[in-house]
């Protein structure tokens, strides 16, 4: 049986190597500056601080409403900044947004039980 | 009958001098190894055990059924037997059945990388699965568990003194070691594909297998977050699923089912991925519709997030979300019966030969099919009243996982056999033990579709004596499965010494795995494939006969 | 890529310290963006298994806070907003100095990785005895659920939140709510102690020299770990512990 030879394999990259689907993105190599990071960690304080005052005011079921909102903006400056996704690869994005669908889902079709179980009998 | 197995000439024929067994030698060296394949014979050994045991405890079941009277076993005991014969089967054989052993092996060959992308992290799966195999070998010895493997509560939490939770933590452990094996997998697909290999053309079992890790990497988690609430309201007594504090026992039964019905997605597609391999292979035709077939693994494991209701019908759910969930699971059924056409397909007008592995598939075929159909009828609300909780439920998944993910196991194990050791397996034995397998099976499992729609109901010690013909006839067949199943055991650990010298690829079939030496070299190819052909294409195989596979020695 | 490049790529004849080639690649990768693209989309499934995990947590807690409004209204008023709001202000500013950690990873600048890893390690145990001392608070309010539980400071209604009188019915399920502030505090807990541990791990092997040369990737998927604890604290924080506070 025979092995293939160094100067056979070598010659045939002389030609054209057509590039491998899995070839790296090169997204991860992207430097974030420290000033978006500075800049974004004092939105995020800033955000903290508007959260607590707002749950203060009494804005009824709204309340909730504005918590979660905020929880939710101060979440995706973390993501697409500390944690570089808007720099990041389509793959990535799609990563994340999977996880947040089941997430979805898990919540959402579980309340659906929850909620209609009050509804009228049939 | 033709055949279309072309091994080298007996008389020369000799095992590689280099590969992945023999590269090196001791205990050390398989415990520590990083090698994908090694870990695929590991994980093989230890499923094949774990196997037998929950095997015995069927066994057990089936001959206390024998009489309707609980006098074999008390009930309690018959309780212990049926929880340790699922909770084994489940997440200790079929759960890790496919991806585990021919998935590890395979994946990377498939996709044409040296290793998967994190061998540390596959060898740290196995270990956590022998370590929940050891938790669970000693909740076994130390008095058992009577849940059932559905944990439901709360009589899992507050009505029983068993080992519970040494129980839940048990699959806690081995569901990260489910999700380690996904991890990997769904990295070395996307990262590590071989120059010119593109998603399309990858072979159907990587797209299966893509599908099925997709699943044990968003569902398992949820299993793992549950096992520890009820361990945290046994030991504690948090009160989230205690009514008289307020909990809803109802609760478990929604995180519990999230993860276990797309466990059964996790289970039965890998072994589809076997199927579209071996059929395409002994029809020698491509797959039909290779593009409906690959979607309709990621449309399955999406779908199957939607539908886990279904399993708590009766169970105290409000009736408009029992619709939605009957609704969606009438949809799910979809992607399932788009392969069985596509195979069906394959099979049309291809030139079809009849060894071990398509035999066992076109049991999967026929099987997978009646147990898919009776699962639209148990999603079917006003059928669910009447069938759930009864032996219809029972035999609507032992035909889809016996009948479909186990032939589809033997299938797979027998296919890549020869490259997984070298060496063929005894055709003539394999065969009988296929048939047997398939005799004993329909045996076994139809008369419990009667059974169930006569009304008995499942995990009873005890049934009417009118019950009693069809389950002695149950019975009868469980012993002739048994023999099924210990044949393979006994002729594939002799074919290891004396089996046939197989080389490289004694089925002719397409795909890198068979392009490579029998057993592999440890770094899988001498030098990095580059694709230029389609999956499934027989026309580029014939274009290669004359050329050597690389062999070392 | 040029083939002399390509040869010494694919060449296995041993470690060249060439740009692609690094000492630091395992070997069944071809080039070590690959090998960082891979740990990266690895690090970042894990987080997905763990958005699940918690995510069964939150789930239970949307049931019982609809089922028991007044009663996790009365829970979360007992907790102390400044300690809220403080661990939160930690954590923000951890998840700031381990992002700067990884800048320092990427332009190798090895005391100032030290530096900013070193002040999120005590960022992190800060948040730890925050946590540490509210537990410590509960316990002594007999409001630990399962081990020492009371309802009998709900009866009475509170200082700053006399409308918190319950009923004896509402008052018992206020241990739910207690229930999931320890089950989910708890498990963030133990994620920032496995993360405050990796990470003297990780710095003790940066002082050792590791890191600090381009192999950036245990730094940078350490990072999207920490990130995810702290986003987790995110929903923690009103969820817990702002619920109706105007009252």
């Amino acid at each position: 049986m025979e092995q293939q030879q160094g100067e056979h394999h070598e010659h045939e990259h002389h030609l054209h190597l057509p590039h491998g689907p899995s070839e790296p993105t090169h997204h991860e190599e992207h430097i974030v500056s420290p000033k978006v990071y500075l800049i974004i960690g004092t939105c995020l304080l800033i955000l903290t601080a508007t959260t607590t005052a707002v749950s203060y005011i009494e804005l009824g079921a709204f309340n909730a409403v504005v918590a979660i909102l905020i929880a939710c903006i101060k979440m995706t400056l973390v993501i697409l900044f500390f944690m570089h996704v808007k720099y990041s690869s389509g793959l990535t994005k799609l990563t994340v947004a999977a996880g947040f669908f089941t997430f979805i889902v898990l919540i959402t079709m579980t309340m659906t039980d929850y909620m209609s179980r009050a509804w009228g009998r049939w | 009958m033709s055949t279309i197995v072309s091994l080298p000439d007996q008389s020369t024929a000799r095992l590689p001098k280099v590969s992945y067994l023999n590269k090196e030698y001791g205990l050390k060296s398989w415990l520590l190894t990083g090698d994908h394949k090694r870990i695929a014979v590991l994980y093989m050994i230890s499923i094949t055990f774990f196997f037998f045991i929950g095997g015995a405890m069927a066994a057990l079941i089936r001959m206390e059924l024998l009489t309707p009277p609980s006098d074999l076993l008390a009930a309690d005991t018959y309780n212990k037997v049926f929880t340790a014969h699922g909770l084994i089967m489940v997440f200790f054989f079929l759960v890790p059945s496919v991806p585990a052993t021919i998935g590890n092996f395979l994946i990377p060959i498939m996709v044409g990388a040296k290793d998967l992308a994190f061998p540390k992290i596959n060898l740290l799966s196995w270990y956590l699965y022998i370590v929940a195999g050891t938790m669970m070998i000693g909740v076994l010895a130390f008095g058992g568990v009577d849940t059932g493997w559905t944990f439901t509560t709360p009589l899992s939490t507050h009505y029983l003194n068993t080992h519970v939770v040494s129980a839940g933590l048990a699959v806690f452990v081995a569901g990260f070691s489910s999700i380690f094996t996904g991890l990997n997998f769904i990295v070395t697909i996307h990262r590590m594909r071989a120059p010119g290999m593109t998603w399309f053309r990858l072979p159907l079992f990587v797209w299966s297998h893509y599908a099925a890790s997709i699943l044990m990497v968003l569902g398992t988690p949820v299993l793992a977050i549950t096992l520890v609430l009820v361990v945290l309201e046994r030991t504690i007594g948090i009160g989230v699923f205690d009514p008289t504090k307020g909990g809803d026992p109802l609760l478990f039964q929604h995180l519990f089912w999230f993860y276990s019905h797309p466990a059964v997605y996790i289970m039965i597609l890998p072994g589809m991925g076997v199927i579209s391999e071996v059929i395409s292979t002994f029809s020698r035709k491509r797959v039909f519709g290779y593009t409906a077939v690959a979607f309709s693994s990621v449309a399955i494991a999406v779908f199957g997030f939607f539908v886990w209701a279904h399993h708590m019908f009766v169970m105290g759910i409000s009736n408009y979300s029992a619709l939605v969930f009957s609704l969606l699971t009438m949809l799910v059924a979809v992607p399932s019966a788009i392969k069985i056409f596509n195979w069906s397909a394959t099979l049309y007008k291809g030139s079809i030969t009849f060894e071990t592995p398509m035999l066992y598939a076109f049991g999967f075929l026929g099987l997978f099919t009646i147990g898919g159909l009776t699962g639209v009828f148990l999603g079917s609300l006003g059928m669910d009243i009447h069938l759930t909780e009864t032996y219809f439920i029972v035999a609507h998944f032992h035909f889809v996982m016996v009948g479909g993910m186990l032939m589809a196991y033997l299938s797979g194990v027998h296919f890549w056999w020869p490259k997984i050791t070298g060496r063929m397996y005894p055709e003539g034995v394999s065969k009988l033990a296929a048939v047997i397998t398939f005799v004993g099976f329909v045996l076994t499992f139809f008369p419990q579709f009667i059974l169930g729609y006569l009304g008995m109901p499942r995990r009873y010690a005890a049934y009417p004596p009118e019950f009693q013909v069809l389950n002695v006839f149950s019975s009868a067949g469980a012993s002739v499965l048994g023999v099924g199943y210990l044949l393979p055991l006994l002729y594939l650990t002799w074919s290891l010494k004396y089996g046939k010298i197989a080389g490289p690829n004694p089925w002719q079939a397409t795909g890198l795995e068979w392009q490579i030496q029998s057993p592999p070299l440890t770094e899988n190819f001498a030098e990095t494939p580059i694709v230029t052909h389609e999956a499934y294409d027989y026309e580029w195989l014939e274009s290669q006969k004359p050329s050597e596979v690389p062999t070392v020695g | 890529m040029d083939s002399q490049t390509l040869a010494a790529q694919t060449a296995e004849t041993g470690h060249i310290g060439h740009g692609e080639h690094p000492p630091y690649l395992r070997h069944h990768f071809e080039n070590a963006p690959q090998q960082r693209e891979a740990a990266t989309f690895g690090m970042w499934l894990f987080l997905l298994t763990e958005i699940m995990f918690f995510g069964g947590l939150f789930c239970a807690y949307l049931i019982f806070r609809n089922w028991y409004y007044p009663a996790f209204v009365a829970g979360s008023h007992t907790l102390h907003i400044w300690a809220g709001t403080l661990n939160t202000t930690l954590l923000i500013i951890s998840s700031f100095t381990m992002a700067m950690a990884v800048h320092a990873a990427e332009t190798r600048m090895r005391k100032a990785i030290m530096g900013w890893m070193i002040v999120t390690i005590i960022l992190g145990c800060g948040f730890l005895c925050v946590k540490a001392y509210e537990w410590h608070d509960e316990w002594v309010d007999h409001h630990v659920p399962g081990l020492n539980f009371s309802p009998e400071s709900f009866l009475h209604g509170s200082k700053a939140y006399p409308d918190d009188k319950l009923s004896l019915d509402m008052a018992e399920k206020t241990q739910l709510y207690y229930s999931l502030y320890f089950a989910m505090t708890g498990m963030h807990a133990l994620h920032m102690i496995i993360g405050v541990s990796l990470l003297t791990i990780l710095l003790i092997q940066v002082y050792g020299g590791k890191y600090v040369n381009g192999h950036v990737a245990p730094i940078e998927n350490f990072g999207l770990y920490w990130h995810f604890v702290d986003i987790v604290w995110i929903f923690l924080f009103p969820l817990l512990y702002l619920i109706s506070r105007h009252q």
